[in-house]
C-alpha cells in the first residue's frame, strides 16, 4: 500500500449560479481521508457539507459547479473527469448513501434488481450471477429472509430496512470510500444505532473509508476518528473526534457543544439556561465579511469583521480558522 | 406524601391536575381486505393513562408509530377517542357537544414541529395572531393590537415585525411565531410536538430557553413530545415512555434517565451515541412491530434481550406504580434491576 491518502481535497470552491452572477457556496475547503479512515463533516443546513460530498462523487448539477481547487482520489485528480469516467468511479470506488432511502431508491423496481444492477453495470456480471450476488449482499446487511426480500419493492420495507438496502447497493462493488450523507436522520434512535453499527462493522471488515456528513455533532464524534466542522461554506475547525467535544477551539464549535442539552448533563450540572448562539445562520448570498461567524461571535474584534482568518495548526493536533482561537 | 395519579384507578378530582387522561384508546378501523377478509383495526393508542400537574412539563417519548402524536391530537380534541376519558382543568372534554370545541381551544394549544409548514405563507404574522382572537370573541381593535404586540414581545420578536410574512423570517423566528400563535389565547396547556427538531442546531437552544421561560412567566403546563432524549431530559419534570400505543414507563425525569426500569427505556437511552467515546452503539433487535399485528404477550418481547417465556405468553403486564410514583409495565423489571445491581457491585 502506498502512502498517498485515499482522498485529498485542496482549496475546493463551489459556485452557486444565482442568475445575476455567481457566489461561492463553499470555499477553501481542504481535508484528507486515509484508507479505511472514518472522517466526519458537520454543520448546519446551508453550510456546504452536502454539496462538498456531491462534488466528490461528481453529482454537482446546475446551478452548482466546481469553481476551483483539486479533488484527488487515490492520487489522481478527479474534478474534471468526463461523465463516463466519473460514472465508472462512482459506485465502483466511491459510493454514497443518502438521508431518505425512499427517495433514493427506485420505487418501481424490486430492491434485488437495484442491487444486482451494480454487479451488471460495474462488474460485467450476467444478470443470473448478479441476482445471486444480490441475495448475498442483502444477507450481508442482515436483512432477514434475503431470498424472499429481493423481490420486495421499496414501499414494502420499513425505513431501517430501506437504509440497509441502500448500504447493500453502496457496498456492492467494494468501494474504497463510502459517503454517508445524514444516513440516519430520518430514522428512530434505536434503528439509527443498528444502521450505524452495520455501516461501521461492514466498512471496518472491508477496509472501506467513511465520509460521514451530519448536523449531529454527537453522532459524528462517536462514529468518526476525525471531524471537520463547517460554517457558512468554510471548514472552521478540524480535530480528533474526542478533542472536538472535550476542548473545542473555534467559538462556533464551542457554542454548538455548549448549547446542546446532552443526556446526563442536567443530572450532573442542574438545569441552567442553555448557552445560546445568538443570531441566525447567514444566507449563502449574504455571507459576512471577514470571519463569517463574527456577527454571532462573542469574542469578535475589529480584525474579525474585516479579515478572513487563515488556518492555524493547533498544538494539541488539528486545525482551526479563527483569529482568537483557544 | 406519595404521588398517585399514575395508576389506572379512578381517583377523585384533584385541583393540582390540569390534565388527566384515563384509559384512552384510539382505534382506526381499516375495513376488510380486498377479497373480503375480516375487518382490521389499528390500535394506535390502547389504554393510555397520563396526568399533568399545573406548571409541570411532561416529556412523552417513543419511536415513530408509538402513538405519541395520536395522544396529542386526542387531547386537543382533534381526534375522537374510541374509549377513555380526558379531563382538562376539571372538565371532561371527551363526549362533548361541538360548542365546547372553542373552550378546549382556549385551554389546550399546540406548537408544531415544522415552522415552515405550519404557518400560512399568505398571511402576515398579525393576521395569524389576530384570527384566533376574533374567532374567540375579542373584537375591540385596541385590545387585539395590544395582545398581538405583547405576545410578540413575549416570544422575542418586535411588534413592528407583525406586518411581515412568514418567508421574511428565519426558521428560529418562524418557530417563535408558531409559539406566539399557540399562546395568543392564553392557554393553560401547550403540547410541544418536536418543537426544535426542524431547526438549525445553533438555533435550538434559543427556542428551548424561550419555551422554559414562557412556562414560568405565563404559568403554563407542557406536554413535550420529542425523540431527542437530551432535550426531553433538559425540559421535563416527568417522562412517559410509549411503545406501540401504550405507556411502558412513567416517572420523575431523574428516575427515568438514571434508573430506567423498562428494557425499552434502557434501549432508547443506550442507543444515544456518546460523543466522547468511540464506542459501539447498543442495538435493539428489529423494528417496531406492525401495529396491525402486534405480538402476543408484551409488545416489546420480540426485541427485548431480557424476554422469557412469560413475556411472550402472557398478555402485556399492567402498568404498576411503585410507591415513589415510578410506574413500569414489565414482567421482569424487578429481576432485571436486581441482576444489574449484583453485576455492578
Amino acid at each position: 500500500m502506498t502512502g498517498t491518502p485515499l482522498l485529498e481535497v485542496e482549496d475546493l470552491k463551489l459556485d452557486l449560479d444565482i442568475g445575476s452572477g455567481r457566489v461561492a457556496a463553499a470555499e477553501g475547503v481542504s481535508f484528507r481521508i486515509d484508507r479505511g479512515e472514518t472522517f466526519g463533516l458537520v454543520g448546519e443546513s446551508g453550510c456546504g457539507k452536502s454539496i462538498t460530498a456531491l462534488a466528490l462523487i461528481g453529482l454537482l448539477r446546475h446551478p452548482l459547479s466546481i469553481g476551483g481547487g483539486v479533488i484527488r482520489f487515490d492520487g489522481k485528480e478527479i474534478q474534471h473527469l468526463s461523465a463516463a469516467r466519473q460514472r465508472d468511479l462512482r459506485g465502483n470506488r466511491i459510493a454514497m448513501i443518502f438521508q431518505e432511502p425512499m427517495t433514493a431508491l427506485n420505487p418501481v423496481s424490486p430492491v434485488g434488481r437495484q442491487i444486482a444492477e451494480m454487479f451488471v453495470l460495474h462488474k460485467g456480471k450476467s444478470w443470473r450471477e448478479a441476482n445471486r450476488l444480490a441475495v448475498e449482499a442483502l444477507a450481508s446487511v442482515r436483512v432477514p429472509a434475503p431470498e424472499r426480500r429481493v423481490k420486495d419493492y421499496p414501499h414494502q420495507l420499513s425505513g431501517g430496512m430501506r437504509q440497509r438496502v441502500m448500504i447493500a447497493i453502496a457496498l456492492a462493488c467494494g468501494p474504497d470510500l463510502l459517503i454517508a450523507d445524514e444516513p440516519t436522520t430520518a430514522l428512530d434512535v434505536t434503528v439509527q444505532a443498528e444502521i450505524i453499527e452495520l455501516m461501521r462493522n461492514l466498512c471496518a471488515e472491508r477496509g472501506t473509508a467513511i465520509l460521514m456528513i451530519s448536523h449531529d455533532l454527537g453522532l459524528v464524534a462517536n462514529v468518526c476518528r476525525r471531524v471537520a466542522v463547517m460554517y457558512a461554506g468554510r471548514i472552521v475547525e478540524e480535530r480528533g473526534s474526542a478533542d472536538i467535544f472535550r476542548a473545542p477551539s473555534h467559538p462556533y464549535t464551542q457554542g454548538l457543544v455548549a448549547s446542546l442539552p446532552r443526556l446526563g448533563s442536567r443530572a450532573a450540572l442542574g438545569r441552567g439556561r442553555l448557552q445560546e448562539i445568538a443570531g441566525v445562520v447567514p444566507a449563502i448570498t449574504n455571507f459576512p465579511e471577514g470571519c463569517r461567524f463574527n456577527p454571532r461571535c462573542a469574542q469578535a474584534t475589529e480584525i474579525c469583521r474585516t479579515v478572513a482568518p487563515g488556518t492555524d495548526l493547533l498544538e494539541a493536533g488539528g486545525l482551526v480558522r479563527c483569529h482568537h482561537h483557544a | 406524601m406519595h404521588e398517585p395519579q399514575n395508576g389506572p384507578a379512578e381517583e377523585r378530582p384533584d385541583d393540582d391536575l390540569i390534565l388527566s387522561v384515563r384509559d384512552l384508546a384510539v382505534h382506526f378501523p381499516l375495513g376488510g381486505g380486498l377479497l373480503g377478509g375480516g375487518k382490521r383495526v389499528l390500535r394506535a393508542v390502547d389504554g393510555v393513562d397520563l396526568s399533568l400537574r399545573r406548571g409541570e412539563c411532561l416529556g412523552l417519548v417513543g419511536e415513530s408509530g408509538s402513538g405519541k402524536s395520536t395522544v396529542a391530537l386526542s387531547i386537543l380534541g382533534l381526534l375522537a377517542p374510541t374509549r377513555g376519558r380526558i379531563m382538562v382543568d376539571g372538565q371532561v372534554v371527551t363526549n362533548r357537544q361541538s360548542g365546547d370545541r372553542k373552550a378546549l381551544a382556549r385551554t389546550v394549544q399546540i406548537v408544531f414541529q415544522d415552522p415552515y409548514a405550519s404557518l400560512n405563507p399568505r398571511q402576515t404574522v398579525r393576521r395569524t395572531l389576530e384570527d384566533p382572537l376574533r374567532v374567540h370573541g375579542v373584537t375591540a381593535k385596541s385590545e387585539i393590537e395590544d395582545r398581538v404586540a405583547t405576545m410578540l414581545r413575549h416570544v422575542g420578536l418586535r411588534p413592528e415585525q407583525a406586518d411581515r410574512y412568514p418567508h421574511e423570517f428565519s426558521g428560529g423566528q418562524r418557530q417563535r411565531i408558531g409559539i406566539a400563535r399557540a399562546l395568543i389565547l392564553n392557554p393553560k396547556i401547550v403540547i410541544c410536538d418536536e418543537p426544535v427538531s426542524a431547526l438549525d442546531v445553533s438555533i435550538r437552544a434559543q427556542i428551548i430557553n424561550l419555551l422554559l421561560e414562557l412556562k414560568d412567566t405565563l404559568g403554563l403546563s407542557y406536554i413535550m413530545i420529542s425523540h431527542d432524549l437530551g432535550v426531553v431530559e433538559h425540559m421535563s419534570d416527568r417522562v412517559a415512555v410509549m411503545y406501540l400505543g401504550r405507556i411502558v414507563e412513567n416517572g420523575d425525569w431523574r428516575e427515568i434517565f438514571e434508573r430506567p426500569a423498562h428494557p425499552y427505556t434502557r434501549a432508547l437511552i443506550a442507543a444515544i451515541p456518546d460523543p466522547l467515546h468511540h464506542a459501539p452503539l447498543a442495538t435493539t433487535g428489529g423494528d417496531l412491530p406492525n401495529p396491525l399485528n402486534p405480538p402476543d404477550g408484551c409488545a416489546f418481547s420480540p426485541r427485548c434481550r431480557y424476554a422469557e417465556a412469560v413475556c411472550r405468553r402472557e398478555p402485556g403486564p399492567v402498568l404498576e406504580t411503585r410507591p415513589d410514583g415510578h410506574a413500569v409495565r414489565c414482567w421482569r423489571s424487578e429481576e432485571i434491576a436486581g441482576q444489574e445491581a449484583s453485576v455492578s457491585v
